[in-house]
């Protein structure tokens, strides 16, 4: 045979034109296009309902108010709860409070990420470590971290470290745990074809084992800042500290003493509403978009 | 055994892994579990595949074809024997395409080059040749879950040649397609082997398909796995799965490969 690599040889040009033209015809005839949905759906089927939700919500609270089911200073009305807020929000203090709780939720999050992530790599791929370590982690997961309030503070005392230490218990083995079920969820024939082409020990890693589990992780992601955020909000509702400044905890805490109703519902509805606004700008969409591009994201017509 | 076959082996091409062997099985046994407890699944095999050599690997289920090659793809390792592989490790295609969904089609092809040490500058152009060389022209931005089974596996096609390797295993690559697909893609790789002039170990419990694309058949035997027979092809190619010749060659060795199954009544 005396062809080159590139030019077609006499024997694969005869039948080849035919079968060319039945192969275009093919791929046209068994590609579907993916069509992304008109915005004006996406607002009546995803956006309306819960926005509906949150309506019927607050008439039925108002409904309580004005049948006078309790005291206002049990039950306060959604208006007083909207007075509270707009008085945080002249006071000028509304965000600072928001702030400092979110900072030391996002950066006690990123910790967790850094710490959780080796663990499950190792405890994923090491047998003996897996053996020592999954249980305790599984175990850890159950346990309510406010159960380590008590112990942060006398081993850290009421400081940000012992804040820190609280969120690291809740949402370290989360994290790990997300990874490690990222890992096993890996079909073994991604790692058998990364192996012939040659991604081995950490390149496999790198290349195959990380990206083919990625949702899982982002799985976990998601749940340990839910995690974050709630060890961090039992954290300061307990411990109180002029040094760790006015966070959404302790504001709750101090309407609570003034037993300030409508404070405290406004507090309940800020830790719900920051915790909820950063799942849904940042994990959710994360999440939908690395679904979405492997084609795991059923299209909901 | 001779290995001259329509290749010229005395014209030994650059790129070429060695002279006159592509992969050269010797006394290769396979057994899975404790030796002496569990039945061999491969027992003495011995099988040279020439370079340029179409060879296909025939056998009922159970024959340990699969086994046979991943041992040569070195994902496992025989019990004892020998399997050379002179030009490095071979490429291998999976019944399941394999690509991976968190790339693109043109990614993904990037990604073997990569492994292979191909320079960053040369990946995409390169992607780009093999993509059109299985003619998926243009579909380099694709995931993998827009292709149709056939498209994905001539992706899973140009992955492997990114390897670089002279060598192709394919384990049962079109068994999962739907007859139209599989015959196009029954001329694509007759063409693409052509072309290359890579040595090529395909798998399949397909008689027709077995004779539809090799030089030469070797049929094995079911547990344990040994060499039955081999058929030496000599139809002129591009052929047809419906062509006479192949039909009256794939009854000949049906027949046989009833008999080889047959022979399990007893046990």
């Amino acid at each position: 045979m005396s062809s080159t690599d590139t030019a077609a040889t006499p024997l694969a040009k005869d039948g080849s034109a035919d079968s060319a033209s039945v192969e275009a015809g093919l791929d046209a005839l068994e590609t579907v296009q993916a069509q992304r949905t008109p915005l004006s759906v996406v607002l009546r089927q995803k956006v309306l309902p819960p926005v509906l939700g949150v309506v019927l919500v607050l008439v039925v609270w108002q409904i309580a108010y004005s049948l006078e089911l309790t005291t206002p200073d049990k039950l306060p009305s959604p208006a007083d709860v909207w007075h509270s807020l707009t008085e945080l929000w002249y006071a000028g203090t509304l965000f600072s409070i928001i702030w400092t709780s979110v900072w030391r939720g996002l950066s006690g999050f990123v910790l967790s990420v850094v710490i959780g992530t080796p663990i499950g790599l190792l405890v994923a791929r090491i047998k003996p470590v897996r053996a020592a370590l999954g249980p305790v982690l599984s175990g850890l997961q159950s346990l309510p971290s406010v159960a380590w309030v008590p112990a942060a503070i006398i081993w850290l005392g009421i400081t940000n470290s012992a804040m820190y230490a609280v969120i690291l218990l809740g949402a370290v083995p989360s994290i790990a745990n997300g990874l490690i079920s990222g890992i096993d969820q890996v079909p073994p024939i991604y790692l058998r074809a990364g192996q012939t082409l040659g991604a081995t020990g950490l390149r496999g890693a790198r290349h195959i084992l990380l990206p083919a589990a990625l949702p899982g992780y982002l799985a976990g992601l998601k749940q340990g800042w839910a995690f974050s955020w709630r060890s961090l909000m039992a954290a300061e509702l307990i411990a109180a500290s002029p040094d760790l400044g006015l966070g959404l905890g302790r504001y709750l805490e101090n309407q609570r003493e003034f037993s300030n109703m409508s404070g405290v519902l406004l507090g309940i509805l800020l830790i719900l509403f920051v915790g909820v606004a950063i799942d849904l700008l940042f994990f959710s969409p994360l999440e939908r978009h690395v679904l979405r591009s492997r084609g795991l994201l059923v299209n909901s017509r | 055994m001779t290995t001259a076959l329509t290749t010229s082996p005395d014209a030994p091409g650059a790129g070429r892994p060695d002279g006159d062997t592509a992969v050269r099985i010797s006394h290769v046994h396979k057994t899975f579990g404790r030796p002496g407890t569990a039945a061999p699944v491969l027992e003495d095999i011995n099988l040279t595949v020439a370079p340029g050599e179409f060879v296909t690997l025939l056998g009922a289920s159970g024959c340990g074809k699969s086994t046979l090659l991943n041992l040569v793809a070195g994902l496992d390792k025989p019990t004892s024997g020998t399997i050379e592989v002179p030009g490095g490790r071979p490429a291998l295609m999976f019944q399941d395409h394999a690509l991976f969904p968190w790339l693109t089609a043109g990614r993904n092809i990037e990604l073997a080059l990569r492994l292979a040490g191909v320079p960053k500058e040369e990946r995409r152009p390169e992607a780009e040749r093999l993509l059109e060389l299985v003619r998926l022209k243009g579909s380099y931005r694709k995931r993998v879950h827009e292709l149709s089974g056939g498209m994905r596996q001539r992706v899973a096609l140009a992955r492997s040649l990114a390897q670089g390797s002279q060598v192709l295993l394919m384990d049962e690559p079109f068994a999962a397609l739907d007859a139209i697909t599989r015959d196009v893609l029954h001329d694509e790789i007759t063409r693409i082997w052509a072309e290359k002039q890579l040595a090529v170990l395909f798998v399949t419990h397909n008689v027709r398909e077995a004779v539809r694309l090799a030089q030469r058949v070797v049929l094995l035997s079911s547990r344990p796995g040994r060499v039955a027979k081999e058929w030496r092809i000599d139809l002129p190619q591009p052929r047809r799965i419906e062509s006479a010749g192949v039909a009256d060659l794939s009854i000949e060795i049906t027949e046989e490969l009833r008999g080889e199954i047959r022979r399990h009544v007893q046990h």
